[in-house]
């Protein structure tokens, strides 16, 4: 079982609290979250379902390198944060 | 007093001269690269001479230099990158996409004394000619260290290098300020470099990453020139100071009505003065309430004054970047201009502004001569 935290930016927009979600890729980890809370799947992947351009996914404290297929491995017990790389003004 | 205003916009760039009379203070004395981009502007002390760099977009990143105080203008080389080994694997961590080793934009131009300049580039390189222009050379030691590939791109594609800071008692004691990637010092004009961010702390990566200085999104950091070893930062999550040229940070906290923003200006010989213009953080990047202000410190951030004389206090959404907010050699009179093309002055320290057009183009730098 993993955890997911998002970034407190999304509450603004949509229900997306922290929770438990199994799976062993960042994309098995999101779809388990993405069940509980579908309305935060558009908000974090692009409808070619890669990471959106300006998200940022880290499983621990490493950023995701498969940003398209999310093949990231994800071990028992750890975080997988998504944050916005927040631009321009 | 000074005499002239650079401000380099979306559309070009704004050469302003005081008006002894009018209807404003300061007026628009002539215009360059109407329709261009112009990402920074240096004018050096004492003498005839600009330089204002140009991102064209499709035709690249540009340099041209003025010696008749922006009459007219001449292209001269601009910074160049190595070729890239084809063994190098260097990616944008947060991307992942591979960082160009190429020329995107120039964010910071500063003097090298004697008679050279130091340029801070997009996609983080640092560059140094010490001849006047010809003959630029990327600073490696900065450039090949390993933390330089953990530096990321945050608001724009890839990590830039924005603030440079070379101290006036001793120019080989350089620092530079990257988003985002940190604050870096040399003490030897480049050979070494050590991070200065402790102290620092970002809230937007994860837990064990909090305190890495390479997470350190440094806005905008300046360096008092009667003073230089106080620095102030506005980072990513909030301000900080340095009364040890960075080698320790103190954060300074619960200023009204924010402490989300770009810009900071120091008074030229009272360290304790600084001038920043808050904003909604982070993700509205709006005036709070509407109401555009400057926020001063005078005690080195230990109470700070809300200025708004002469500001627009309802339904104003300017925002201001990093560069767009300077102090003249006098401290008294300062300059900031905004996203949505407004630029005031104040002749009092910022206890009162004047708007000086509300029209212009999205200001992307504004610097006295």
């Amino acid at each position: 079982m993993a955890r997911v935290e998002l970034t407190s930016n999304l509450a603004r927009y949509l229900d997306c609290p922290a929770a438990e979600a199994p799976g062993d890729t960042l994309r098995e980890v999101l779809d388990s979250y993405f069940a509980a809370y579908p309305r935060s799947r558009r908000y974090i992947l692009d409808d070619q379902g890669g990471l959106q351009r300006h998200m940022i996914a880290f499983v621990g404290d490493r950023p995701a390198k498969d940003r398209l297929r999310l093949s990231d491995p994800v071990a028992e017990g750890q975080t997988v944060f998504i944050f916005q790389a927040l631009s321009g003004g | 007093m000074s005499a002239r205003l650079l401000v380099g916009t979306r559309k070009g760039l704004f050469l302003l001269e005081q008006a002894p009379q009018g209807r404003t203070s300061w007026r628009i004395a002539r215009t360059a690269f109407l329709g261009d981009p112009v990402t920074s502007v240096l004018a050096i002390p004492g003498t005839d001479r600009f330089y204002a760099a140009l991102d064209h977009g499709h035709f690249g990143v540009k340099l041209h230099r003025s010696d008749d105080v922006g009459e007219h203008w001449e292209e001269i080389e601009a910074p160049a990158y190595p070729p890239k080994p084809d063994d190098v694997e260097d990616l944008d961590p947060f991307s992942q996409q591979p960082i160009p080793w190429t020329l995107k934009r120039i964010w910071a131009l500063a003097v090298a004394p004697p008679d050279g300049l130091w340029c801070g580039t997009m996609p983080g390189g640092l560059f140094r000619t010490t001849n006047g222009h010809s003959g630029w050379d990327l600073v490696r030691p900065l450039w090949d260290s390993p933390a330089r590939r953990k530096w990321a791109g945050g608001g724009s594609d890839w990590p830039g290098i924005h603030s440079v800071l070379v101290d006036p008692r001793d120019p080989a004691q350089v620092t530079v300020g990257v988003s985002t990637g940190g604050v870096w010092a040399t003490p030897n004009g480049g050979l070494t470099w050590e991070p200065r961010t402790d102290g620092m702390w970002a809230a937007y990566v994860p837990p064990e990453l909090v305190h890495a200085p390479t997470a350190q999104d440094a806005h905008y950091v300046v360096q008092c020139p009667a003073a230089p070893d106080t620095l102030w930062c506005q980072h990513h999550n909030g301000v900080f100071r340095s009364v040890d040229r960075g080698r320790r940070w103190e954060e300074i906290k619960d200023i009204r009505p924010s402490s989300f923003g770009f810009a900071v200006a120091v008074h030229p010989r009272d360290p304790n003065t600084a001038w920043f213009v808050p904003a909604i953080k982070d993700e509205q990047r709006i005036p709070a309430d509407g109401r555009l202000v400057v926020t001063r410190s005078r005690d080195g951030g230990a109470s700070f004054e809300i200025l708004h004389k002469g500001l627009p206090q309802e339904h104003a959404y300017d925002l201001v970047y990093r560069h767009a907010l300077d102090v003249d050699s006098s401290g008294e009179t300062l300059a900031f201009g905004s996203t949505t093309g407004g630029l005031w002055t104040s002749a009092d320290g910022g206890d009162s502004w004047e708007e000086i057009s509300a029209h212009l183009p999205p200001i992307y730098c504004v610097r006295f001569s």
